[in-house]
């Protein structure tokens, strides 16, 4: 196990006075809304809707003055409306994972790329990261920034980068033994999963070589940080990002395991009442809510995440002297993440009354099947199809199975009940049974 | 020159200026690897060769080649040239049998293939202002990334997609006007197909550029992506014990692949001899990776068909050219005794007027004789109302192929889309004999 | 005065030519009148169907390979020696027949043949000189 006194990839920036550190964050902020106001219609517009000009922020207590972005309203933008620089100064698109016909795009200019590698090195170095590692990513590549965030953050600490991607657990674990690999980044789920595979194929942690975990993309608990730590013999960190914001990087535990230092030189973090809005003082736990401060192409205001959390302000040991912020305990809403998958019981509800063979009575159960999240739709079919129209039945199921899978981007348990099967209660119904034990 | 070169100075460098370049880095690569890779000192002495032997380009011949064996027998790191904590990043092909093929990379590697992947889109004239979108599969697989930090080298805006989710992939297209596509020329149809479910005219789109690779491909296919595509379709060549993509590419001139040989050397060699072929013969295609310092490969076999053509190019371009492949020496099917290559197949099938590229090859043994079934798929240029028109298409594939292969086929119409796609390579073989 | 006649290449597999009349029943399309022609790996089915536009839009989203022909369809008495009549006066003009079929109105004594032809034009020429009636759509997709 490493020394709990690891090195710092940024000290300037990660062991700034805090006091300092507030008036870079001051400054860039009010950077960042001179330019917007002028420069991006559509943040521009929602500033002058509340009368707020960008001399109007004084301190970072004005923030709360501005008024909030919702994931809804970054969708409405599609596809270039929320970014604020011409295509040609973009060099990437990415996009925001699980999310119905219209995803949310996301662009990053030279400078956010680089930003963005250098939040993950940060928090890959304060997890133990160094050059002599051998890292496998079995995050998505692609359009989900997982697999790229932490890839680019491992190449930038000099680690060996092994890009797996996401799935085929057999070929992950051999590749595991085969190459040495020393850290494995995944969702805490998926290491699990990992961990059963070791062990169905009788590979031992004597014959790995594996001593660091980063893990994010989902909530995990204290129970399955152990679990984890004691199956694979490694040191398990957790980090959390969003694409909204930047993808992962915004914040990462040191090897103390004891919330997750935010990169406050780059994303302005807050914690509000979800009901109300109110911002809310430290340590009380509410919502949180992030501004960029630095992002070129796709900034944020006031980003409303529907993660529950709250800020930890006593300093951490490890000398980095950035607010951190505890693990996430849910949602605001009723999202439920699924293999590091976002799914609305919404997307669901929708795909499910474009079927007219559907009755609009259904469920959603999400269990752990092992280690792997599953989630079952049920819901009751018209009745005549289980008398006589089997084949009927048949080509039914495939159509919502299908339409179900592409929808969600992940493959769901599929089973359709007689008619009047699911419970019927008054008011609103309960639609979710989330089984999974934390 | 109407596409421009990303490195100017050394895509059009004279010819004697970079064989001396080229014999340099020769001579800096055999020490190089003498030096630091136990497998090559000792197969160089089991040759019988020192490095102070090898002085120049026309010495190559005398170095011993390297195959896929000795990765297989080397797994998984000991072909590289520098200690792990040098090494960036790995990647890895699945073998057909058991081991994986690991290659790694410097960070100095990284920058070269980032380099000579902006070059192949600098050759389909890509630039900054492009939307460079990636739908090779991302991953392990060397085509993603490799095309992908090429586009970010470049400038452009790059959508890394990766593989599936063809619709998805049209919508992006539509509202962030992609201009270069980078897929295998199957999903290219693919996406063809999709678009046409979809009511998406994608001749109406920005697409203007499709750079194609990792599988072979013929000039009816190209025609067929251009057509329906609505772009200029450029073939590319690599793989990932060379670099992955970025070997070399094609220009609009269209006559072949410009090969990057300032760092990586081709040769065409005799499969059966090993015997170097003069330019213009075709044969097995060999890399000597003259710069790369995690992983230097010697005289590689690529198993790929092709020749070298040294004519000069309207381009500017003075780097040699590739034939686009025709085959692998390995792909080879014997069919009652008669060599079969899927390429020659396909190039009967694709030339025939009206057909859609889409078949699928099989081959099963019956009373101990080989039976070769070609299936085709049926479009509507082709599709006749009457049986007779049907059976006339069907005669002419079997009697082009028995042309040409001298081997009887049975020739099978089926509907469009009964055969698998695939989103990667296209599985154009089914071989059922039990051997 | 042709008729429009729908040709579909279909595989000679099982349920095949049962998922095309069940896609034309649920879109509540007739079929007026078919014919299939095969060999042991593929099948040519013609039909005649009440709204050809829209069972020519719907087969083709579900991925069949079709083609739209202009067919001649004549009303013959439903008699021995009708069909006969015909063929002869076509044989006797050197008129080729690529292929022909039959079916029978239910509700007259008559009986429709649908004729494809090399010489469409010229064919029609023939069976209206000697008196012959020529159906339209509107004669036989109405019904």
């Amino acid at each position: 196990m490493p020394s709990s006194a690891s090195r710092i990839f940024d000290p300037a920036a990660e062991r700034l006075e805090p006091e300092k550190r507030r008036t870079l964050q001051l400054e860039r902020l009010q950077t960042q809304l001179r330019r917007l106001y002028d420069g991006s219609h559509y943040y521009g517009e929602k500033m002058r809707a509340v009368g707020v000009r960008p001399q109007d922020i004084r301190g970072l207590e004005d923030l709360a003055r501005l008024p909030f972005t919702e994931k809804e309203d970054l969708r409405r933008q599609y596809p270039y409306g929320a970014m604020t620089v011409p295509l040609a100064d973009v060099v990437r698109l990415q996009a925001s994972t699980g999310t119905t016909g219209r995803p949310i795009m996301v662009g990053y200019t030279r400078t956010d790329l680089e930003i963005w590698t250098q939040t993950v090195a940060r928090i890959l170095v304060a997890g133990g990261l160094s050059c002599d590692d051998i890292v496998q990513i079995a995050f998505g590549y692609g359009l989900f920034t997982g697999g790229f965030g932490l890839h680019q953050g491992a190449e930038r600490v000099g680690a060996t980068v092994i890009p797996v991607s996401s799935g085929n657990s057999e070929r992950q674990v051999a590749l595991m033994r085969d190459l040495g690999v020393t850290a494995l980044v995944c969702t805490p789920s998926y290491a699990l999963c990992l961990a059963e595979e070791l062990e169905r194929q009788g590979i031992t942690k004597s014959d790995l070589r594996l001593r660091l975990g980063f893990f994010g993309g989902e909530f995990w608990s204290e129970i399955m940080r152990k679990q984890i730590q004691s199956r694979l013999g490694l040191l398990a960190t957790d980090n959390y990002g969003l694409s909204e914001v930047m993808g992962p990087g915004v914040s990462g535990e040191c090897l103390r395991q004891d919330g997750m230092h935010i990169a406050e030189d780059h994303f302005l973090c807050e914690v509000v009442d979800p009901e109300t809005g109110d911002s809310l003082p430290d340590e009380a736990e509410g919502e949180l809510v992030f501004t960029t401060l630095t992002r070129q192409a796709s900034p944020v205001i006031r980003y409303r995440t529907r993660d529950r959390s709250r800020i930890l302000t006593e300093p951490c040991p490890c000398g980095r002297t950035t607010r951190r912020m505890a693990k996430v305990t849910g949602r605001a809403d009723d999202m439920l993440i699924i293999r590091g998958v976002n799914v609305f019981p919404s997307q669901v509800e929708t795909v499910l009354l474009a079927f007219s063979e559907i009755r609009p009575h259904y469920e959603l159960v999400v269990s752990r099947d092992g280690a792997m999240d599953q989630l079952e739709v049920r819901v009751e079919a018209d009745g005549g199809l289980f008398s006589d129209r089997m084949g009927e039945m048949a080509a039914l199921r495939d159509r919502l199975q299908r339409r179900l899978d592409s929808v969600l981007g992940l493959r769901v348990r599929l089973t359709l009940l007689e008619p009047g099967s699911l419970e019927r209660v008054p008011g609103k119904a309960r639609r979710v049974r989330d089984l999974r034990v934390w | 020159m109407t596409s421009r070169c990303f490195e100017r100075k050394l895509e059009t460098m004279s010819c004697d200026e970079r064989a001396a370049l080229q014999g340099d880095r020769l001579r800096a690569v055999v020490a190089r690897v003498y030096e630091h890779v136990p497998f090559y000192r000792r197969r160089l002495e089991q040759h019988g060769i020192h490095p102070d032997d090898i002085r120049s380009l026309s010495d190559l011949s005398r170095l011993p080649f390297t195959t896929k064996t000795d990765f297989r027998e080397e797994y998984p790191f000991g072909l590289f040239a520098v200690p792990m904590s040098r090494v960036v990043r790995l990647h890895a092909s699945s073998g057909t049998t058991g081991k994986p093929t690991v290659v790694g990379y410097t960070r100095r590697d990284i920058d070269l293939w980032a380099r000579t992947c902006a070059r192949t889109l600098a050759c389909a004239g890509g630039s900054r202002n492009d939307v460079v979108q990636v739908a090779y599969g991302y991953g392990l697989f060397t085509g993603g990334l490799g095309m992908h930090y090429g586009g970010e080298k470049l400038g452009a805006t790059v959508i890394p997609m990766s593989g599936g989710n063809t619709k998805r992939q049209i919508m992006l297209m539509q509202d962030f006007g992609t201009t270069l596509l980078c897929c295998t020329p199957s999903y290219a149809l693919e996406i063809a197909e999709v678009a046409t479910d979809m009511g998406v005219d994608m001749r109406k789109l920005k697409l203007r550029a499709g750079l194609f690779g990792a599988e072979p491909w013929s000039a009816r296919m190209r025609q067929a992506i251009e057509e329906r595509l609505g772009l200029q379709a450029f073939d590319i060549y690599g793989l990932s014990e060379v670099i992955g993509p970025g070997v070399s590419s094609e220009c609009d001139a269209h006559c072949g692949l410009h090969v990057f040989e300032d760092h990586f050397y081709p040769e065409v060699i005799d499969p059966e001899s090993g015997q170097p072929l003069p330019d213009g013969e075709r044969g097995e295609l060999v890399f000597t990776c003259l710069t790369k310092e995690a992983l230097p490969l010697l005289r590689y076999r690529t198993r790929d068909i092709t020749r070298l053509m040294r004519a000069p190019c309207p381009c500017g371009r003075t780097l040699v050219r590739m034939e686009r492949v025709s085959g692998r020496t390995d792909d080879m099917l014997i069919i009652r005794g008669v060599n079969v290559f899927p390429s020659q197949i396909e190039s009967v099938l694709l030339e025939i007027e009206g057909t859609e590229p889409h078949y699928l090859i099989v081959v099963d043994r019956r009373e101990n004789m080989d039976e070769l079934e070609i299936q085709v798929e049926v479009n509507e240029r082709v599709f006749s109302d009457e049986v007779r028109g049907l059976e006339a298409l069907r005669q002419k594939v079997a009697s082009e192929i028995f042309s040409i292969l001298g081997l009887t086929a049975k020739v099978t119409l089926v509907e469009p889309r009964s055969i698998e796609r695939s989103q990667g390579k296209a599985k154009r073989v089914i071989d059922k004999r039990v051997l | 005065m042709t008729v429009r006649q729908i040709s579909v290449f279909i595989e000679n597999r099982a349920g095949r030519l049962e998922m095309i009349a069940r896609l034309l029943g649920d879109a509540g399309i007739n079929i007026r009148a078919l014919s299939l022609a095969d060999t042991s790996d593929f099948g040519i089915l013609r039909l005649i169907v009440n709204r050809p536009a829209d069972a020519e839009a719907m087969l083709r989203r579900h991925g069949f390979t079709l083609r739209m022909t202009e067919v001649v369809a004549v009303e013959v008495p439903d008699v021995p020696g009708g069909l006969a009549g015909v063929l002869s006066l076509l044989a006797a003009h050197q008129i080729n027949v690529e292929y022909m079929y039959a079916f029978v109105e239910k509700t007259a004594d008559k009986a429709v043949l649908v004729f494809r032809f090399n010489d469409s034009a010229r064919a029609m020429d023939v069976l209206r000189g000697a008196g012959i009636r020529l159906l339209g759509e509107a004669d036989i997709l109405t019904k």
